[in-house]
């Protein structure tokens, strides 16, 4: 046969496929996606009240010069329930924190405001989800970090825990 | 003492490979002759030792020896027997056991039964063999051995996941196994070949069976794997290119090439290295699908004991033999002398073509899904789903169909166009009808189904044409099984169109009393009432379904909860409900309850298909296996020695 290097080349494919074998055993794959946010700017939007006495938010107002967080919840969200605690506990510390109120009636808002506690400078409704979805936010709570030019820094999903708290105080405080 | 004999016997068998493997290496580097019978006999005790070792490893969960460490994690007293019997292979270290049995009954027959070759490729052959299960031996007892035993044995074990709690996944593992682990043999005779340069039509009728036998062990396992996935998952779908599917796909393609080349290499002694080459890659891919379950290399539903260091052991293993029988083939391939010559128009051209499609849709199969690790190596995250599958490989099958078509109506060496042309007509017709029948009564399909369905006609009628104007009772059993499975194939082919082009989907919350409409049918949830099975509780859910003809059926959909063992998280499952009817499959599945805000009236999810022509794809399955075992048969000699011993008695009732 003329052309004999041509059965090498079965060899060098599986040589190839080994190769991405170790690859892949030496860096096993990450688990965790990244937000696709991170360091980018907050999207526009310019949200109504969401219930009366707490003013609604726009995203203008989230490049103020002051580091905060953007909190995502609804009053029927059992686990923004268990979150408030620590919002409070932020809020006691200085943080700024705005609200965005997914698919939410104001009367309810009202009422998850009295039951526990307020922490929120500001509240918008998202009544289609269309922000959240902007965001890229797959459900409630979940927290954004922004700093003073109202660039996300990170995103958090799920329930700030007790134990995040210090560290994200420490985060926002270094963005000033 | 049933776990420390096992590990005994386990050890003897390693030591038996070895030797067959020391033996036989001595003997073809010109070692006496006395040394090649040794290796006969130590392949045949070896497979039954292992297998031994297999039948007590049974033993130990069947009798929930909870201080067995395999026992206790994968298994508890109250399960019913048959899944005890199957959790010996429902995990790791298990199924690594099942392998080497199969890997040693096989060699076990090849050393009783094979005779055609001659004796120094068959030592070879049985020595690659030894090789095989050698590297595997060493896999098994020094980084998952079964037969651990735990300092303290605990009260009771921790159960098998629910999800596997089904008799249907009780086969399915060990048939697909039996189909992985018999392309070792095809392997075993293509690297026995290759060093002894004895390839020809005796090499390939002795690996044809093996091809054809492991062949029809895949196709079943695949089949049964998809019914389960579509059945016990809730989901509905029955194939979604999962990487782990997709790794059982390969080595079934290049069964599938495979078994089409050994019969030109044993007709016609042409397409030798191509044949040899098959050989290798279907075992390796077997090898590979195997790695990466195993390893974790790839996310995925399968990806049970994940385990770097298992990983990088039998990567290892598989860069040797893989590795090892490319290198052989590369050097001594050249050596082969070419094959006979042939037309392109011929049985030899169109199995030819055959053979490249099946390669090239193993090919994007394969592509696909170890693309998305070689592209993290650049450093860019993508996953590959089910639209790049069907885009590369659903028009390639198409085509593969149609030469399906031509290829068994052509004859070996040369043909001409206008012979095959004067068969086809009926073939033509049928699909013409479909297609008409389609864009004018069909609606609107899309057009991979449109054509599927086309093509499934025309490939139904011409698959019975070999047998047109032939005397069916003395037709031979392989032309029968060809003419089933390609039958078969268009009954799948039609199944899969037919179900993606017509399904009706219904996701109704319905209160008790409510009447939903799916297709032709009027669906009734009657109500839910609680009921425990032997280690669940569930809620059975009961609808009645009427036909437009007013036929009604039940369906008893289930939601089962099985609670957590030793402290784990209860785990939920769903048993859907199917009735078959011959248009196709009415599949219900009973979702979470809903309750009003007021707390009165409670609704449960509904989730309802009708999928037409579903099943055919199963039966389909079912007939491609039935047609390959057919063809095994027939080659199998056993009725051809039946058949002359018949004769030969009639002859001697006649003589004078």
């Amino acid at each position: 046969m003329r052309n004999r290097w041509i059965l090498f080349v079965p060899l060098a494919i599986m040589a190839l496929l080994f190769g991405a074998f170790v690859y892949r055993l030496v860096t096993p794959a990450e688990t965790l996606i990244q937000s696709q946010w991170i360091n980018k700017p907050m999207p526009l939007f310019d949200l109504p009240p969401a219930t009366a006495g707490v003013e609604g938010l726009k995203s203008s107002q989230l490049a103020d010069g002051r580091p905060r967080l953007v909190n995502v919840f609804a009053s029927w969200c059992i686990p923004c329930r268990a979150e408030a605690a620590q919002l409070e506990a932020l809020k006691r510390a200085g943080v700024p924190i705005d609200g965005i109120a997914i698919r939410d009636r104001p009367e309810d808002v009202a009422a998850f405001l009295n039951e526990f506690g307020n922490p929120f400078d500001r509240i918008g409704s998202d009544q289609q989800s269309s922000v959240q979805i902007a965001l890229g936010s797959s459900g409630v709570p979940e927290t954004f970090l922004i700093d003073g030019k109202g660039i996300i820094r990170e995103q958090i999903q799920g329930v700030i825990l007790a134990g995040d708290v210090p560290r994200i105080i420490a985060k926002l405080e270094a963005m000033k | 003492m049933i776990a420390e004999l096992g590990l005994a016997l386990l050890w003897m068998a390693a030591a038996l490979a070895c030797l067959s493997l020391v033996a036989g290496a001595l003997f073809l580097r010109g070692g006496p002759k006395d040394l090649a019978s040794l290796v006969r006999p130590a392949s045949v005790a070896q497979g039954v030792l292992t297998a031994a070792a297999f039948g007590l490893l049974i033993a130990l969960f069947v009798r929930s020896d909870m201080s067995v460490e395999l026992v206790a994690r994968n298994s508890h007293s109250l399960k019913p027997m048959l899944f005890k019997v199957a959790g010996a292979w429902g995990n790791h270290e298990g199924s690594m056991l099942l392998w080497l049995t199969i890997l040693g009954l096989s060699g076990a027959l090849v050393a009783l039964f094979e005779r055609r070759l001659r004796e120094d490729t068959l030592v070879a052959t049985l020595a690659a063999q030894a090789a095989l299960s050698l590297g595997f031996f060493a896999f098994l007892l020094f980084s998952s051995n079964p037969f651990n035993r735990l300092p303290i044995a605990p009260p009771d074990g921790q159960g098998l996941n629910p999800l596997l709690q089904d008799p249907g996944l009780a086969f399915h593992p060990p048939t697909l196994y039996i189909g992985y682990v018999g392309l070792s043999v095809a392997f075993s005779f293509a690297v026995g070949a290759l060093v002894t340069r004895e390839i020809g039509p005796a090499f390939a009728r002795a690996m044809r069976p093996w091809v054809l036998g492991s062949w029809i062990f895949l196709t079943l396992g695949i089949t049964a794997g998809s019914y389960w996935a579509y059945y016990e998952l809730g989901w509905g779908g029955w194939w979604f290119w999962d990487p782990v599917e997709n790794v059982s796909l390969v080595p079934w393609l290049a069964g599938a090439a495979l078994l089409h080349s050994v019969a030109v290499t044993a007709t016609r002694n042409a397409l030798r290295a191509w044949t040899v080459m098959l050989a290798v890659i279907g075992f390796s891919m077997s090898m590979v699908g195997t790695f990466i379950v195993r390893s974790g290399l790839l996310t995925s539903v399968h990806s049970f004991a994940v385990d770097p260091e298992r990983g990088t052991f039998l990567l290892v293993l598989m860069a040797i033999y893989i590795g090892g029988a490319l290198a052989l083939f590369a050097l001594r391939a050249g050596t082969v002398a070419e094959g006979k010559k042939f037309a392109l128009l011929s049985r030899e051209g169109s199995l030819v073509i055959n053979n490249l499609l099946l390669t090239t849709i193993l090919a994007l199969v394969l592509l696909g899904t170890l693309y998305p690790i070689v592209a993290e190596a650049m450093g860019e995250k993508i996953s590959v789903g089910p639209p790049y599958y069907n885009k590369v490989a659903g028009p390639l099958a198409l085509i593969l169909c149609l030469v399906m078509v031509a290829g068994p109506l052509l004859a070996w060496r040369r043909d001409d166009g206008k012979r095959l042309w004067s068969r086809l007509p009926p073939a033509v017709l049928a699909g013409a009808l479909v297609l008409f029948g389609l864009v004018l009564f069909g609606g609107s399909v899309r057009i991979l189904p449109l054509l599927g369905m086309t093509v499934a006609a025309v490939v139904a009628v011409a698959s019975l044409a070999p047998l047109w104007g032939r005397n069916l009772r003395r037709t031979p059993l392989p032309t029968w099984g060809m003419v089933i499975a390609h039958f078969g194939v268009a009954v799948a082919l039609a199944g899969m169109a037919a179900e993606s082009a017509f399904i009706k989907e219904r996701l109704v919350a319905a209160a008790p009393g409510e009447t939903v409409k799916v297709d032709d049918f009027a669906v009734t949830f009657v109500g839910v009432r609680p009921i425990a099975g032997p280690n669940y509780t569930a809620i059975e859910g009961r609808l009645v379904a009427t036909t437009g003809s007013g036929a009604s059926f039940t369906l008893r959909p289930e939601a089962r909860t099985f609670p957590g063992l030793m402290g784990g998280p209860p785990t939920e499952t769903n048993e859907a409900a199917l009735l078959t009817r011959p248009g196709g499959q009415l599949y219900a599945v009973l979702g979470q309850p809903v309750t009003s805000p007021d707390g009165t009236a409670e609704r449960y999810q509904l989730r309802l298909w009708w999928k037409p022509l579903v099943w055919w794809i199963w039966l389909g399955g079912a007939l491609i296996a039935i047609g390959a075992a057919l063809s095994m048969l027939g080659r199998a000699q056993l009725l051809a020695m039946w058949r002359t011993h018949r004769s030969k008695k009639a002859q001697e009732r006649f003589a004078p």
